[in-house]
């Protein structure tokens, strides 16, 4: 929330399903020094592959070194850098909040504002389902926080580029690797 | 065809033209070791110790360029791999390694001699295989085998546990291979080959920064085409010694923390760097701040993650060498730089490696001096770690491609005695001298029963100065000349080891001998070993200290300044 932060950036990686991955990748990222505010893993559009979302933390060759050092990995098949184009990003956040019969209004107007939703009610407790990118989430935490947040679940960052997706970088394509190379 | 996953490994390996495994057996690969005489195609080399195995693979690939093969049983077996796998790690060089694993039930369990060796490895490893059935096993060979040896080479871990070498399947060889995430580029790009063609033509002052790369590629010839058309001064990296000839007209050396001052200073100087197949490792740049400053940087390597990690990137090539520098040597004009060439000569005149010292002591400097002249500079080298592997690469006057082996990412000592032995078995037909480290030579002696159990003809030069000698310097120049344990007050008799092990062994002590002992070494019939009682607080120069730059060399002492 902080503007001294170094900057970030989403990159999306495809992988293989198989067991390790996650370890092959995390393990590099610790080797390497790099910062992963956020990462999330969920199965793609294509069977036995699964595609990852990083939010890192990092200036511009920081994140140049990340990207090549995922192509590097032989389970990983293809890097995007999707911050550097127009992309639609997305986090869900469940949020216990406190609540009793003088706040629970004033509550769900936040949560309308936000549109969130009450997923959860209990005598002295809400759960709020909260969808949006990081600073939305953000946001409603914040705005929450007077209330007493009891317990906060985050998915992490997942992203999509909105165009036709010909700016990834894939492995097999010469023209991308002309464009990691003229990108330094 | 019907086999089990042991012989699966077997016919595999042989698929992949292997001819030489290097192991030691346990309980869990067992059974893989029990069809090894079902083929008598593959010979098995019985190390002394699993440490001993993975250099001597690494040896083995460095001195043939194919990959060398070692096994090692679960546990302990595996773990005593790791030094030898990161060694070959960082200088880039295709191993496959077979591990034998507890059963699959157990894994997990914390059962005897269970490690996780795919998770040690991770770090250290191209790639790394868990195998969970005998089908998997002719692919993950297949991968293996093409991971480590293409794009940029490196070791890679194959574990198989027990019952999956017992197991019985189907046997079927892959025609091809299912690696999407892998496809490195060799091509370079037509319109970076263009651009740094154009800087070699506005340079005035390039020199090549030739690198380990260029012996990985066999880049050999298209490297002699480019510093002889272009006429541009060939610096080599520590590891690229041997990708030009060191008595050639234009080779210049090698620069870094204890290269040649001359070639440090041609770098300094130089307007246009092209750097091939190299990391610019901080032992070349020390402070990358003020790192060849005045120039500008073609970099050409097949790992796009080593181009702008250290230095920024004028024209960055990624490509396999050989096949990016046929291209460029198309497009770069014949050309002659009189004045450059020329200048280059004089910083050479100018700053000796080493000045002419009129005196009797025995000099390791001399003694490999002596070796090389005596070998006619083409004899393959092996070293160990320290002031003798400086020494090494300083003095002897590489003739021959892909003539020295050492550890020079990792700095392994103890590399000196596997890997030499890996060396003379992948190439019987050449002269392999290791100029060993008193120290390094005593982690690893164990081999020596290896070599001479198959009378393997490794010829030794232990540069024995009673030190931990590069150590030694570092106390003597940083530390005020306190020694803390560097120091050994009682090394053993190297030459009674010798004869305990069964290899001629031999003592000098005075300059006088060294001539003969090194000829009488070499026409013994087998292995061979010299036990030079060198000058203990001999210095390397130059010296750069770590993370400062060319300003900060210090040169070698005039012959008055040592006495004192
Ligand atoms: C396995 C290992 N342990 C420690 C070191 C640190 N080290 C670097 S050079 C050196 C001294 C090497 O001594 P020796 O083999 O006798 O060679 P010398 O420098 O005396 O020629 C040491 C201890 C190392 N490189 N490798
Ligand atoms: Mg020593």
């Amino acid at each position: 929330m902080t503007t001294t932060e170094s900057p970030k950036h989403t990159i999306t990686a495809l992988v293989e399903d198989k067991p390790g991955v996650l370890n092959r990748v995390s393990s590099m990222f610790r080797r390497r020094g790099y910062n992963i505010a956020s990462l999330a893993v969920g199965h793609s559009e294509i069977a036995n592959l699964s595609r990852m979302t990083f939010v890192v933390e990092g200036d511009e060759s920081t994140v140049e070194q990340v990207t090549k050092n995922l192509h590097k990995l032989v389970d990983v098949i293809k890097v995007s850098d999707v911050s550097i184009q127009n992309c639609v990003s997305r986090e869900l956040a469940l949020v216990r909040v406190r609540a009793n019969v003088q706040t629970r209004s004033e509550i769900m107007q936040i949560v309308d504002i936000f549109r969130a939703n009450i997923v959860d009610v209990a005598p002295d407790s809400l759960m709020i389902e909260v969808t949006g990118d990081e600073d939305k989430v953000d946001s409603l935490q914040n705005l929450l926080r007077s209330f007493g947040v009891l317990e906060v679940m985050r998915t992490g960052t997942i992203a999509m580029d909105r165009g036709l997706g010909d700016e990834q970088t894939d492995k097999d394509n010469s023209s991308s690797t002309h464009r990691m190379e003229s990108g330094l | 065809m019907q086999l089990t996953g042991g012989q699966m490994v077997c016919e595999s390996l042989i698929r992949e033209g292997v001819e030489v495994i290097f192991g030691i057996p346990g309980g869990a690969i067992l059974p893989l070791y029990q069809t090894l005489p079902e083929y008598p195609k593959l010979r098995h080399i019985l190390t002394r110790h699993e440490q001993g195995a993975s250099h001597a693979a690494d040896g083995y690939a460095r001195a043939t360029g194919r990959p060398g093969v070692a096994f090692a049983t679960s546990g302990p077996g595996a773990t005593n791999l790791v030094t030898g796998i990161t060694t070959a790690f960082m200088d880039s060089v295709p191993m496959v390694i077979v591990t034998g694993q507890v059963g699959r039930s157990a894994i997990g369990s914390d059962a005897f001699q269970e490690t996780d060796i795919t998770g040690i490895t991770l770090p250290i490893t191209k790639h790394n295989y868990l195998v969970m059935t005998a089908e998997e096993i002719p692919a993950v060979i297949n991968e293996a085998f093409h991971i480590a040896s293409t794009g940029r080479p490196g070791p890679v871990l194959v574990d198989i546990p027990k019952d999956v070498f017992e197991e019985m399947g189907e046997f079927e060889y892959p025609e091809k291979m299912d690696l999407p995430g892998y496809k490195p580029t060799v091509h370079g790009h037509p319109n970076q080959i263009r651009k740094a063609a154009k800087l070699i033509e506005e340079s005035e002052r390039p020199v090549i920064l030739a690198g380990h790369g260029v012996i990985i590629s066999k880049a050999y010839d298209e490297l002699m085409e480019l510093a002889e058309k272009a006429q541009i001064p060939v610096v080599t990296t520590f590891l690229g010694i041997g990708s030009f000839p060191d008595d050639h007209f234009l080779s210049v050396g090698m620069p870094g923390m204890h290269g040649a001052a001359y070639a440090s200073l041609a770098i300094d100087q130089a307007d246009l760097l092209i750097a091939l197949g190299m990391r610019f490792d901080d032992r070349i740049t020390g402070d990358t701040s003020k790192f060849a400053v005045n120039s500008k940087k073609i970099h050409i390597d097949i790992d796009p993650s080593e181009i702008g990690k250290n230095i920024p990137v004028d024209v960055p090539i990624v490509g396999d060498l050989k096949l990016v520098l046929k291209v460029l040597n198309e497009r770069v004009k014949p050309t002659t730089r009189v004045d450059w060439v020329q200048h280059v000569e004089d910083l050479k005149r100018d700053h000796p490696l080493m000045h002419e010292r009129d005196t009797d002591e025995l000099l390791p400097q001399h003694i490999i001096q002596q070796l090389s002249e005596l070998t006619d500079g083409r004899a393959i080298i092996v070293t160990g770690v320290g002031q003798h592997q400086m020494w090494a690469a300083q003095h002897y006057t590489f003739k021959e491609q892909c003539s020295l082996i050492s550890s020079g990412g990792a700095g392994t000592m103890g590399f000196e005695v596997p890997a030499a032995m890996g060396a003379q078995v992948g190439r019987p037909d050449k002269v392999v001298w290791s100029i060993a480290g008193d120290g390094g030579f005593q982690m690893t002696m164990s081999e020596l029963a290896t070599l001479a159990e198959n009378k393997i003809p490794v010829k030794f030069a232990i540069m024995n100065n009673g030190f931990l000698g590069m150590v030694r310097q570092w106390q003597q120049i940083f530390y005020e000349k306190s020694y803390v344990a560097t120091g050994y007050s009682r090394n053993p008799d190297f030459v009674k080891l010798a004869d305990a092990f069964g290899i001629y062994g031999a003592r000098v002590t005075e300059k006088s001998q060294v001539k003969s002992a090194i000829l009488k070494a070499m026409e013994h019939d087998g292995p061979a070993l010299i036990d030079f009682v060198v000058e203990q607080e001999e210095n390397v120069y130059p010296m750069i200290p770590s993370a400062t730059s060319v300003a900060s060399m210090i040169e070698e002492p005039k012959p008055e300044e040592i006495r004192q």
